[in-house]
């Protein structure tokens, strides 16, 4: 589904703050692929993440999402089949605008149904938006008419989830999308996450920074370090692992301790 | 008695005609959240255009005309701030200033320009029902009340279509309208070009109304706009497309009353209305945070006197 190779990034070149964010990096996902992320601070990560939703274009390499080179394709033409969701729960949605005015923007990815640009948010539109927000079992559904900007975090990162959802993308990015939740909702949140991804099959690429979930959640689990993949487990292999073996085999890979101070300060 | 009546219908006829003005900084500016300062230049481009095409015989089509010279000043002020990275305030100060020149060319290379005793929309419309009684005094208020609430009502509809929120969405999360698969370099061009094209149409109006166009009399506008746009807020709330819609036109005459007031009975001399303006929009913009620092003040103080620092 997801084919990267060899990709390369460097921030600020020749100057003191010259960055080697992504060094020859190159990664495959198989359709329906769930694969979380861990790694040290700035090992690139969120670079990553970034370069495939097309926040910048990468220096070298080539990034190919189910068969088309989407390399040089600019970020919001990405987005037509590239969900994103973002730690700050303020960034995927409209504060001024309505749950249902939201809803529509996202619905407007939508390929089969030919939108015109003057066309309204139809009856069918909204009865299908309240369909959808049931599933969220947050009453939102009875608070269409509403702002955004009066919902909480976490019901904004749940609406956030069901917008990046809506049209079923090829791709969904999330980059540590629980962490800025307390404990309770970010559990709603993931649950969520897990029951919309298997529903519709979705190829999944997800940040973490809490070594357990990166275990737990899906189908694969990569480490990062200094701008490379440096640990990709799954299978068999991942069934019978345990954080502490990831620990270890993070250090066999790259000489020296994880260095994030938010995994070592999370259970 | 009659002169009240009269001033009332004339501040009445400037406030729906320049209510068109606030109506486009309520799209540019507090919908997109751009300080468009185009609206100077757009004004006098619209009235130029509109006082030009009518002297050579065409007072209808000059409305058109007006809003489509509009839209070109719009499209250029977007395209340097979304194409060339040139800041959004200083894109509409250049366009700004280029318009000075185009606007001097639109009225034949004068500085101002006159309708003598040419056919206008307003004299058209007056001879539309020559036989109702009332009519012929009330027809330039009735025209221009129609005009401006038509916008009103078309403007309205738009920013419920995809395309209208797209562009509300512009200027309340630029991240979400690309994640929505929208090119915000799109709809922010598409909102300047309307809002120019509104402010145009004022000036289009205003032009035919008082049969006459002058170099100066777009000055400040963008101030005075500003100002109808936050009385009307603040008398008709801010909540909802709808009710912005309806405060910029409740703002707009307000302000011409206001106008009016001070004009007749000189409780401060006209000219200074201007620089009363600039304060009172000033304030009003500078009041969220001129209330924060009050708040910390008044902290400080109470921490004061409980001995702490």
């Amino acid at each position: 589904m997801l084919r990267i190779e060899n990709i390369s990034k460097t921030f600020n070149p020749g100057t003191v703050n010259e960055k080697t964010a992504l060094n020859h990096l190159s990664l495959h996902l198989q359709p329906g692929d769930f694969a979380s992320i861990i790694g040290s601070n700035g090992a690139g990560k969120s670079t990553l993440l970034n370069a495939i939703a097309g926040g910048f274009t990468v220096d070298a390499g080539a990034i190919i999402l189910d068969g088309s080179d989407i390399t040089f394709t600019p970020d919001h033409r990405r987005s037509v089949v590239i969900g994103r969701l973002f730690q700050d729960p303020l960034r995927g949605t409209a504060p001024s605008m309505t749950i249902e005015e939201n809803l529509a923007l996202a619905y407007l990815r939508s390929t089969e149904e030919k939108t015109h640009p003057f066309s309204r948010i139809r009856r069918k539109d909204k009865e299908f938006f309240a369909e959808k927000l049931k599933l969220l079992g947050m009453g939102l559904e009875d608070r269409m008419r509403q702002p955004v900007g009066l919902l909480s975090g976490g019901q904004r990162q749940a609406l956030t989830l069901l917008m990046a959802t809506l049209v079923t993308p090829k791709l969904l990015l999330l980059d540590e999308h629980t962490a800025a939740l307390d404990p309770g909702t970010a559990e709603k949140v993931l649950e969520l996450t897990r029951t919309i991804v298997a529903e519709h099959r979705i190829t999944c690429l997800m940040v973490t920074h809490n070594m357990k979930q990166a275990l737990e959640l899906g189908s694969r689990t990569l480490m990062m370090a200094e701008g490379n993949i440096v640990l990709d487990v799954s299978g068999q292999e991942r069934a019978g692992m345990t954080v502490d073996d990831l620990l270890r085999r993070f250090r066999a890979g790259t000489g020296h301790d994880l260095d994030n101070d938010r995994i070592l300060l999370s259970d | 008695m009659g002169s009240i009546l009269l001033i009332s219908q004339t501040a009445l006829e400037l406030g729906f005609q320049y209510a068109l003005v606030a109506m486009a900084l309520f799209l540019s500016y507090r919908i997109l959240d751009i300080a468009d300062l185009t609206t100077d230049g757009s004004f006098v481009l619209g009235a130029a255009v509109s006082v030009t095409v009518t002297a050579a015989g065409h007072p209808v089509l000059a409305i058109p005309a007006a809003m489509l010279a509009g839209v070109c000043a719009g499209f250029v002020t977007a395209f340097l701030q979304t194409r060339m990275g040139v800041p959004s305030i200083l894109a509409g100060i250049i366009t700004n200033t280029g318009l000075y020149t185009v606007n001097l060319m639109a009225m034949g290379w004068k500085s101002s320009a006159s309708l003598m005793k040419k056919e206008t929309v307003f004299t058209l419309a007056k001879g539309l029902f020559p036989g109702v009684p009332f009519w012929g005094q009330w027809y330039e208020l009735i025209l221009s009340a129609a005009v401006t609430l038509l916008a009103g009502v078309l403007l309205y509809l738009f920013l419920g279509t995809r395309l209208g929120l797209s562009i509300r969405a512009t200027g309340d999360n630029r991240d979400m309208v690309r994640a929505s698969s929208v090119n915000p370099t799109f709809t922010i061009t598409v909102g300047l070009c309307l809002a120019n094209a509104l402010t145009a149409l004022s000036g289009g109006v205003v032009g035919q109304y008082q049969r006459t166009v002058d170099m100066g009399s777009g000055t400040g506008i963008v101030v005075i706009g500003l100002a109808c746009l936050i009385i009307g807020e603040t008398v008709v709330g801010r909540r909802g497309m709808g009710r912005g819609v309806i405060a910029v036109v409740v703002g707009s005459i307000i302000y011409r009353f206001i106008y009016a007031i001070v004009f007749y009975t000189k409780v401060v001399p006209v000219d200074c209305l201007k620089l009363l303006t600039a304060a009172v929009v000033a304030l009003a913009i500078a009041a969220p945070t001129i209330k924060a620092g009050a708040g910390l003040q008044k902290r400080k103080l109470a921490a004061g006197r409980k001995g702490g620092r």
